[in-house]
Order: structure tokens, then sequence, then C-alpha cells
């Protein structure tokens, strides 16, 4: 069969995939480039060209800077934690010890429950008059008197945070511990024989495994942290005094609480390049990362 | 072999009691709300365990008497199997001929690696025209015009999974097969597919997964019962002016139920496509 012959094959086979790609995600991101120079409403009016007037005002706007701000921390201090959680749950569960399997089945548990499950029995937790943490921390002695995590704006997006590791962070163990169990056993023991202590084996021998699987899990972690949009949603909307008012959160408000779809384009164009140059930077490292564990 | 103290072990079983702790406590925080009485989770200080168990959430949100609380649940169930099932079979249909066609023919690669890099856009990037073309289409508030958004999350995955999972089939079977006479299509059907048959099944489950989870789009593209998803009347449970929490709980259960089966029962198929998806990129 000549080349030509099965290329032409190839790409009948992927018509149909190609064109719904290009119906639901390559025409609607050109048209939200065109909106975006547009005074545009969400219904109605069709718009006017204004040029960068949208992008300009969007950039300059405290409202997007405040967020950027907030996205940032949400995605930095997660993700972060997540790693740390993730890694050091793994080391243990790399461990011999019995319930080890039961242990480990039950990772999957935050990771299968749907975000917005998530979500609603974090603030069930937090709730202000009734919630678990509250009742917890008073009935311990943590805590003189009942608090609303979610209502004051320095403690909301904390309780974001802790929400969103506790959902995230077996996935990051889970992924660690298939890269430890990739570790050679004759290597961990020999470097014991040269007497290696538990540190500069975690350093030198085991951590060289680790870092590229980590490093995937790491930029992905982040992208999505940085796109984040249903556990803030379900938990806070944005809230209290948009102290976690995320980009995406604004995105949407923008452009369908106000029905501004030009400004709105243009918002989400820019949240778009701020997490393309995160993938970019992404596939850069994966590809240093394969070179120099290869 | 590595010696280990009293001291060591000890730790490791402290750290593994913590780590359970940590993962059911909340997990069984939501089911025991769903079968306390309200009176026990709003009493000061806070009921810890049931006085006595009550499985009636259960029966009024899985009840059809109309108009109650139970049939807006259930519709909004019933979308959401629709839903994530329509989009699931959608992707898988368009995943397997694309997935193996980049599998076979490298020449064609690149074109998956664009698809798959959308993947990395944030819906709000697309959320805006979508809405308009739903609109115009007259698909809005309507479960197929949901199922067709979720193909932009479903199918680049479905067909990167499917094209790991063709890759491991070595080709000289099919050329086997296609040198005693049969059509590309025969071979397909009778020698690649049922060998892929288990990674079929897995993409199917992560698409499903998937789609059971979406919450941004079912709530920019839908308004009542005739399409809102679970997640969307779970959103709306815990934002609203419900004074039983345990109800919210109840909701949440049941939402949760399907996928925890799944990540369960599939454990050992769904860690090794996430951690392979992780090694891989």
């Amino acid at each position: 069969m000549s080349g030509s012959w099965m290329t032409t094959r190839a790409w009948l086979l992927m018509l149909p995939l190609l064109v719904v790609m290009i119906s639901v995600i390559g025409w609607p991101l050109v048209d939200t480039v065109r909106l975006s120079f547009t005074d545009a409403k969400l219904v109605g009016t069709e718009g006017s060209f204004v040029g960068l007037d949208n992008y300009a005002r969007m950039i300059s706007g405290t409202n997007f800077q405040r967020t950027l701000v907030t996205t940032t921390w949400f995605a930095v201090i997660s993700v972060a934690a997540e790693m740390v959680l993730g890694v050091l749950a793994a080391l243990l569960l790399n461990q011999q010890f019995r319930g080890r399997a039961l242990l480990r089945a039950l990772m999957i548990l935050p990771w299968a429950l749907p975000t917005v499950v998530n979500a609603t029995l974090w603030r069930l937790i937090y709730n202000p008059e009734y919630g678990a943490l509250n009742a917890a921390l008073t009935q311990v002695g943590l805590l003189d008197a009942y608090r609303s995590w979610l209502g004051e704006p320095n403690t909301a997006l904390a309780a974001l945070i802790v929400a969103d590791c506790w959902k995230n962070f077996p996935l990051v163990a889970l992924i660690a511990l298939a890269a430890l169990q990739a570790v050679p056993r004759d290597i961990t023991a020999a470097s014991m024989v040269d007497g290696a202590g538990p540190i500069a084996r975690f350093r030198f021998v085991i951590l060289p495994y680790l870092v590229g699987p980590l490093l995937v899990a790491l930029v992905l972690r982040t992208i999505e942290a940085f796109k984040v949009f249903d556990i803030i949603w379900v938990m806070t909307r944005g809230g209290p005094a948009n102290s976690t008012r995320t980009l995406s959160i604004l995105v949407y408000q923008e452009a369908f609480s106000f029905q501004r779809a030009g400004s709105g384009a243009s918002l989400a164009l820019i949240v778009t390049l701020l997490v393309t140059v995160l993938a970019v930077a992404y596939a850069a490292l994966v590809r240093k990362a394969a070179g120099s564990t290869a | 072999m590595e010696r280990k103290s009293l001291l060591f072990t000890a730790f490791i079983y402290a750290s593994a009691l913590l780590l359970a702790v940590v993962i059911l406590a909340p997990v069984l925080w939501l089911f025991i709300m769903s079968i306390s009485p309200a009176a026990d989770l709003s009493a000061k200080p806070l009921r810890w365990w049931p006085q006595e168990v009550d499985f009636s959430r259960y029966a009024v949100l899985l009840s059809t008497v109309e108009n109650s609380a139970g049939a807006s649940f259930v519709a909004s169930l019933y979308n959401s199997l629709r839903i994530a099932g329509m989009a699931t079979i959608a992707a898988i249909a368009l995943a397997i001929p694309a997935g193996w066609a980049v599998s076979r023919t490298p020449a064609v690669g690149w074109s998956l690696s664009v698809v798959i890099a959308t993947y990395m856009l944030p819906p709000v990037a697309l959320a805006v025209p979508l809405y308009m073309g739903l609109a115009w289409l007259g698909l809005l508030n309507n479960i197929f015009g949901l199922a067709l958004v979720y193909l932009t999350i479903l199918a680049p995955f479905t067909t990167w999974l499917m094209k790991s999972g063709f890759d491991s089939i070595p080709r000289e079977i099919e050329s086997a097969a296609m040198i005693d006479g049969a059509s590309l299509f025969q071979t397909l059907r009778i020698i690649t597919l049922p060998l892929a048959a288990p990674v079929v099944a897995t993409s199917a489950l992560f698409a499903l997964l998937l789609a059971w989870d979406e919450f941004f789009y079912a709530l920019l593209f839908t308004s009542d019962l005739r399409a809102k998803t679970l997640t969307v009347a779970i959103a709306d449970l815990a934002g609203g002016r419900v004074s039983d929490y345990g109800l919210i709980a109840t909701a949440g259960v049941l939402a949760a139920l399907p996928p925890v089966l799944i990540g369960l029962v599939m454990q050992r198929a769904l860690i090794s496509g996430l951690t392979s998806g992780g090694v891989k990129g």
C-alpha cells in the first residue's frame, strides 16, 4: 500500500473528529477573538468594532489585577500543598504495613467525588452555625466562638484551598506512588550499603525517579488551578467582598452576569494566554526532564 | 533488608492512621449528615452520631411525586445520565477511528497534538460563542446541545487514550489478517477492536466520569428541569435556602455514588490510565 493512500485514509478516518472539534472548539475560539474586539452584548446587539479597547480597559482595571493576584495565590498555594502532601502520602504508601492496600484504595475516594459534591461537602463543613469544623474546634477547645469561615475575607480563600487540596492531593500521591514503585530495589539497597541516610537516599536515589512524573503533575495541576471555577462558584461565588474571585469567575460575571460578551471575550483570551504560557513552559520542562532522566 | 526500629514502625502506623482519617472523615461526615435527623445536625454541641438512623431523605429525593423536591432531583439525575451517556458514546465513536489512524499513520499525528492542546483551553474561552451558537440552533437548555458541548472535553481525551491503546497492539497482527484477504474494516472489527476492548472500556469510563462531573457548561447552558444536570441541581441546593443540611448531603451522596463505585471497582485501570497520562503527558 502506498504511503500517500495510507495518509489519505488516515485523514478520512480522522475527519469526523476534526469536523466536530472545529465546530465546537475551533470556531468558538476564533469567534471569541472576533468578539473581543467588539462591544457586543451577550443577547441582542451585534456590537461594533472597538479595536483593543476591551483589552486596555480589562488589563488596567483593578478588578482584573486583584483577581489575577487571587488566582495566583490560589494556584501556587494549593498546588504546592498538593505536591508536598502527595509525595509524603506516596512515601508512606510505599512502605510495608498492614492495611496498605486498603489505604491505597481509599485514596481514590476524594478523586472520584464529583467536584461540585466536594465543594458542597466543604461548604457544609464550614457552615457558620452548624458546621462540623466549628463544632470540632470548639469541642476540643481550639476555638472560643463559631466563625464564618467562608464569610470572612481573611479565611475564605484558605478554606477553599483546603477543600481543593483534599480533593487533589490523593491524585498526586497515586502518580508519585507509581513512580516510586518503578525505583529498582537493588539501587536503594546499594545506596544503603554505601551509607546513604534516609534524606540523602531520597534526594539522590529516589527523587530522580519522581521528578519527571511530578513535574507533569505539577504543571497540569497548576493549569487546572489557574482555570478554577466550579469549587469557588459553589462555595463562595467569588465572595465575600470578591476575596475569592478568580479569573474564570470574573469572566463569567463579565460575559454572563453583566452580559458584556465583548469585554468578557477579551478577558477570556487574556486568561487563555496566561494558561498557554504555563502550557508551553510545561512542554519545555517535560522535554528537559525527559532528556535528563533518559 | 532494611532494619526497622519499633519507633519507625510506630511512626508508619500513626501516619497511616492519620492519612486514613484525613481521607475518610469528610466522606463519612457527608454520609452521616445524610442519615442524621435534622435536629441532630443543628444541635449544639453538634451530635456526631445520629440518635436514630434516618434514611427518609433518600426516599424524599428519589420519589417522583410531581412538583416535589424528589421530582426535580430525579429529573436532573436522569438528565445527567442521558447527557453523559450520549456524550460518551459520541466521543468513543469519534475516538476509535481517529485514534487508530494516528496510531498507524504517524504523518497525521500533529493534528491530534493540536486537538489535545485544546484540552488546556479554559472553558471560558469558548463559552460565549458556544452560548450564542446554541441559542441560534435552539439548543440552549437542551440535553443534546449540552452533550454536543461536552465533546469539547471528552473527545480529545478519549482519542488520546485510544491512540495509546492502539499503539500497544502490534500492527503485524493486522497485516497478517489483511494478507489473508480481510478488508480494512473486517480487520478492525474482527482483530483490532476486540484486542482494544479494555482500552475502549477505560476510555468510556473516564469519559462518563468527566461528563458526570462537569459543571461550568451545564450552569451556563441549562436553566430548568428539561436539561439541568445533577451538578447544577446540587449547586442550587447548596446555594439555596434549604434549611435541612441533611437533604443537601443526601443529594451529594447520591451524586457521588456512581463515580465512587466506578472508582473503587475500576481502581487498577483508572490508576494506570491516570499515571500513564501523568507520565506521558
